[in-house]
């Protein structure tokens, strides 16, 4: 009785979007499965949380499960604000969050195409600095020393960067360095953007979107480096 | 001219509400000391009864902010007004209800009055909670005190003139306000009577679901039959007519559902109905909800406008087919080619009173940002519907709108690209 056959029916809501290749349609043959369950997020975030080609929706598939929880969690709560965001998800209880969390943190769908470079060859030249070396004059740690060499995160808190627009990118670091972003105290996040000039923020998204993405895009394990800073998102 | 009248109205209306008031509450104020409280050792049992109801009347969505200590309150309401800001309700001696006795929790849940003598404002549903018995008001209060006190100050309200003068009050409760704990009606059955008691008393229903006029008020003659809910923006559909939430033809079993579960095979809840069922209604015993789903279905039937004429229901050719285009290639997977959904997960749209009610404001919202069921005890793992706003235009969505509303029989009216235009400007909430 509760077995429904919904995957010719997904086929329909696939084509639009993406190209057919890039979005693998889940054969949802089952209601009761987690895929029939989050249809609520494939319209922004795709059918396996890749993306949609809506520069402002970031892909959340790979990501850590940790890092995603707590997002859902901030955005039920109201501590992260997205108003979309914040109406979707305001009466789900943490353990369905988890669930959803865990699920997209599983998937390992391919990238979407590079984006053409934006910027001029000084500013990429500064955003490789800033995310592979960091910046001792200002006391500011690479990117890759918390996000990881290939930028893909570390278990269970730190969000893999890899894939990820460079409008959302810079759109996330100017609302770090506003203040409107935050994270579990200390927030070693929030110290990071406040010592990022607006220039910085164009030049990390730039460099970030002309990279390849890893064969292996999972994280890093938890504490596979010492960190540089102290995270609460990481305790 | 209307600002005008509206103003000579009101001072008649508190000129009289005065009167009224002096007349028939001589010797009210204060409280009198001689009329000794129950003493404050209530049982575990008493506690745990106190749990229960003051979920059954949802203290908590209004006097706990979203991040905030349970009832510290603090949270801001948006009325037509201004803004109210909800007290707190922990036993604080200084900042909550500490000091307070049973006696003075009762009148103000019983009078709407507070302990020091102040007219609370209507945002309170005291006119529902008037209609709560002594004992159950003693149980909430007994609940109440054996939580963990909270120090935390009380905001003043930001209310505009005239609203912020509390003599105002006055004039609306003689027009509004009918003191009385709730009376058995020996006509009906104990399960009838239970659940009228929880549906008018403590689940202060009519709060939402009976029009709110301008000076805030709603009518009796009109209770229940439906009505937009001012600042947020969602209409809550009438409980007696059958064109909209009305409920004459559901199985008790798919109303409690509704209620308790947020799915049922008829319908799902969305928006401010979602929180009512994940902060209260989840946590009714079965036998409650079955009683309000009694009381419910039992409502009298009677429309507030005629049926849609044929002329008003009809749609461009045009429209109808752009309309069952987006359908074909958004909607179909989850609500099925003839609008049949796979409930109770995927909502049914054909025969859904919440597609077809006279105003189109839930459905195009729906549309617009999607929505998630609250996850509630017996399905804490919802299905949810992924927003469109970002993918169809207002030409778009009229027009699935209105396909959802026309097709398989379905009596509703076309809804216009303008409509969907206004209501993607407001945030999702």
């Amino acid at each position: 009785m509760r077995v429904r056959h919904l995957a010719c029916a997904l086929l329909l809501i696939a084509a639009p979007a993406f190209a057919a290749d890039e979005d693998a349609v889940p054969r949802i043959t089952d209601v009761t499965t987690i895929e029939a369950r989050v249809q609520g997020c494939v319209t922004c975030h795709g059918q396996q949380g890749q993306g949609t080609d809506n520069g402002y929706f970031p892909r959340i598939a790979g990501k850590p499960a940790g890092y995603l929880y707590n997002q859902l969690v901030a955005f039920r709560d109201g501590t992260r604000r997205y108003a979309p965001m914040n109406y979707l998800v305001a009466y789900l209880p943490d353990s369905y969050l988890k669930e959803m969390a865990q699920f997209y943190a599983r998937q390992r769908p391919p990238f979407a195409p590079k984006e053409a470079p934006k910027g001029d060859a000084a500013l990429i030249e500064r955003g490789k600095a800033i995310v592979t070396a960091g910046d001792g004059a200002k006391q500011l740690p690479a990117c890759v020393a918390c996000h990881g060499a290939g930028l893909t995160g570390m278990e269970p808190g730190v969000p893999g960067l890899v894939g990820l627009r460079p409008t959302y990118v810079a759109a996330q670091l100017t609302r770090w360095r506003t203040g409107e972003r935050r994270a579990a105290d200390p927030d070693c996040m929030k110290r990071i953007a406040m010592r990022l000039t607006e220039r910085d923020v164009a030049a990390v998204a730039a460099y970030m979107a002309l990279q390849d993405p890893p064969k292996d895009a999972s994280p890093e394990a938890a504490n596979f480096v010492r960190m540089p800073m102290a995270c609460g998102s990481q305790r | 001219m209307k600002r005008a009248v509206a103003l000579v109205v009101i001072v008649v209306v508190v000129i009289a509400g005065v009167f009224a008031w002096k007349s028939t509450h001589q010797g009210y104020l204060p409280v009198d000391p001689k009329n000794a409280s129950a003493p404050p050792n209530p049982t575990t049992q008493v506690i745990q009864r106190g749990e229960y109801l003051a979920r059954a009347g949802d203290c908590v969505a209004c006097h706990t902010e979203p991040t905030g200590k349970l009832f510290a309150g603090g949270r801001a309401m948006a009325t037509p007004f201004g803004a109210i800001y909800v007290p707190n309700i922990t036993p604080d001696d200084e900042t909550g209800i500490g000091l307070w006795t049973a006696d003075d929790f009762y009148r103000m849940m019983h009078t709407g009055l507070s302990r020091d003598g102040t007219l609370l404002y209507p945002a309170m549903p005291f006119a529902q909670y008037t209609k709560v018995t002594r004992a159950d008001c003693d149980a909430i209060f007994a609940y109440l005190q054996s939580l963990a006190p909270v120090k935390q100050k009380n905001k003043p309200h930001e209310l505009r003139f005239p609203f912020n003068k509390r003599e105002l009050l006055l004039g609306w409760r003689t027009l509004y306000f009918k003191e009385g704990e709730y009376q058995n009606d020996p006509a009906q059955s104990a399960q009838w009577n239970r659940g009228a008691y929880l549906v008018e008393g403590l689940g202060h229903c009519t709060m939402c679901h009976t029009a709110i006029n301008a000076l805030g008020g709603s009518k009796e003659s009109k209770e229940f039959e439906g009505g937009m809910i001012p600042n947020q923006n969602w209409y809550a559909p009438s409980l007696t007519s059958n064109r909209e939430g009305g409920l004459g033809d559901w199985s008790l079993k798919d109303i409690g559902d509704l209620l308790q579960v947020g799915i049922s095979m008829r319908a799902t809840v969305y928006g401010p109905m979602a929180e009512v069922t994940y902060n209260s209604l989840q946590y009714m015993t079965d036998e409650d909800t079955a009683a309000m789903a009694v009381y419910l279905k039992s409502l009298p039937k009677k429309d507030a406008e005629p049926p849609p004429t044929d002329a008003a229901k009809l749609v461009q050719p045009a429209v109808m087919e752009r309309g069952r285009q987006v359908y074909e290639k958004q909607c179909v997977m989850c609500h099925h080619s003839e609008g049949r959904g796979y409930p109770p997960e995927f909502p049914p749209l054909a025969g859904n009173p919440s597609i077809t009610m006279a105003t189109p404001v839930n459905p195009i919202r729906i549309v617009l940002n999607g929505g998630y069921p609250p996850g509630t005890r017996k399905n804490p793992r919802p299905h949810g519907m992924p927003p469109f706003a970002h993918i169809l235009n207002d030409d778009e969505v009229a027009a699935v709108v209105t396909y959802i509303r026309v097709a398989w029989k379905n009596a509703g009216t076309p809804v216009q690209a303008a409509q969907v235009s206004d209501l993607r400007k407001l945030l999702p909430e």
